[in-house]
C-alpha cells in the first residue's frame, strides 16, 4: 500500500535566503569595479552634443574637466542664465583657466604631464564665443590636448 | 561544561549590511564613460619672435567656415553638412591630381613603403555666434572624412582590416600616411558680409 499523504496541513517551505548576501555582494563588487567615484558637484546644466566619431578618454586620471553651460536652476536666481564656466567647484572666469591648468598639472607625475587632456563639457546650445575664449586660454596655458566631450550616437 | 560548542555567529544580517554597502556605492559613484572628439590645439605663437608669414599654397588649404547662423561655407561656396565629408575626402585624396587640389609628397613610411602624403590642410573657422552643437557636427564630419580615408588606406595595405583593428605600429604608419591636418584658426570677428 502506498503511503497516504496527510492532507490539510501542507505548507510551502520557506525560500532559503542563505545565499542572498552572496548575491548582493556580487552586485556590489560589480558596481565597485565598473563605476568611478563622483568627484565634483556640477553647478551648470548641460546637454552634451552628439557625435559619431568619438574616442574614449584613455586615462581618466589624466583628464581635467571644464564645464560650460547655464547655472543649474537653483542657482539661477543668484547668477542669472548666462553661460558660465565651472572649474573645480565654483564658477570661474576665463582668466582663472591658466591657474587651473597649472594646478591640475602639478597633480600629475612628471611623465604624465604631456599627456594631460582637458575635457570640455559644454552645453550644445552654447555659443562658440565663450568656448573660443577657453580654447585661447588653454593654448596660452600650453594644455594643447583637448577633448570635446560628446555623446556617441550611431549617426544618421 | 567543558565541551560547550562555540556558538555560530548569526549571519542573518549579512544581507542587510551588504545592501547598505551596495546602496552607498550606487549613490556615490558614476558610471559614465567620457568620450569625445579629441584634438590637439596649435601652440600659442611666441610673441617675442617676429611673425613669419605662413608659407602654405592656396591649393593646399580648404577653408571651412561656420557662420553665426550655423551655415557652412567650404572653399568659397555654401554647402550642406551632408556634403562636407565627401568634399573633404575629395580634397585630401586628390585622386585625379587636379592642380587646384593639394599637392602630394612621396614619403617613405615603415610597413607601407612610398606613399603620397597629402599636404592639404583643412582650416576650420567659426564665428563667435556659432552654436557649439553645429561646431561639433562639423568637427565630427571632418573626423569622419579622415577616419574613412584611414580605413581605406588600412584595408589597402593591411589586408582588408579597419584602421581601429590594426596593430599599434601599423596604426602609427597609417596615421603618418594620413595625418589629421585640421587647423583651428585664430578666432576672428566677422561682421556682416565678407
Amino acid at each position: 500500500m502506498a503511503v497516504m499523504k496527510k492532507k490539510g496541513d501542507k505548507t510551502t517551505p520557506a525560500i532559503s535566503t542563505a545565499s542572498l548576501p552572496d548575491v548582493i555582494f556580487m552586485i556590489l563588487f560589480f558596481f565597485m569595479v565598473s563605476t568611478t567615484m563622483r568627484e565634483q558637484d556640477i553647478l551648470v546644466k548641460f546637454t552634451l552634443p552628439e557625435a559619431t566619431e568619438v574616442q574614449k578618454l584613455e586615462k581618466k586620471s589624466l583628464a581635467s574637466y571644464i564645464f560650460i553651460g547655464q547655472p543649474i536652476p537653483s542657482l539661477q536666481a543668484k547668477f542669472g542664465t548666462a553661460p558660465r564656466i565651472q572649474l573645480n567647484d565654483s564658477y570661474k572666469s576665463t582668466q582663472d583657466i591658466l591657474e587651473f591648468v597649472a594646478s591640475e598639472r602639478d597633480k600629475l607625475s612628471e611623465n604624465d604631464r604631456l599627456q594631460m587632456t582637458v575635457a570640455i563639457k559644454a552645453d550644445f546650445m552654447t555659443r562658440m564665443g565663450i568656448i573660443t575664449d577657453v580654447k585661447q586660454e588653454l593654448r596660452r596655458a600650453n594644455a594643447l590636448k583637448v577633448s570635446y566631450t560628446a555623446q556617441k550616437t550611431l549617426g544618421y | 561544561m567543558a565541551n560547550k560548542k562555540v556558538q555560530e555567529i548569526n549571519a542573518g544580517s549579512m544581507a542587510d549590511i551588504s545592501f547598505l554597502l551596495l546602496i552607498f556605492f550606487l549613490v556615490a559613484t558614476t558610471m559614465n564613460t567620457d568620450s569625445g572628439i579629441q584634438r590637439v590645439l596649435p601652440p600659442m605663437p611666441d610673441e617675442t619672435q617676429p611673425q613669419q608669414a605662413m608659407d602654405v599654397k592656396k591649393r593646399n588649404i580648404l577653408l571651412v567656415f561656420v557662420s553665426k547662423f550655423d551655415d557652412i561655407m567650404v572653399g568659397g561656396e555654401r554647402m550642406d553638412i551632408t556634403q562636407l565629408k565627401d568634399k573633404v575626402k575629395e580634397f585630401v585624396l586628390n585622386q585625379t591630381d587636379d592642380p587646384n587640389l593639394p599637392e602630394k609628397e612621396m614619403t617613405k613610411i615603415d610597413l607601407i613603403g612610398n606613399f603620397p602624403v597629402s599636404k592639404g590642410v583643412v582650416s576650420l573657422q567659426n564665428d563667435r555666434g556659432t552654436s557649439y552643437n553645429r561646431y561639433i557636427m562639423v568637427q565630427n564630419e571632418l573626423t569622419r572624412a579622415f577616419n574613412e580615408i584611414r580605413d581605406m588606406v588600412a584595408s589597402q595595405y593591411f589586408g582588408g582590416k579597419k584602421f581601429l583593428d590594426l596593430e599599434e605600429d601599423q596604426r602609427k604608419a597609417v596615421q603618418k600616411a594620413v595625418p589629421l591636418k585640421i587647423s583651428e584658426a585664430e578666432p576672428r570677428n566677422i561682421e556682416g558680409g565678407k
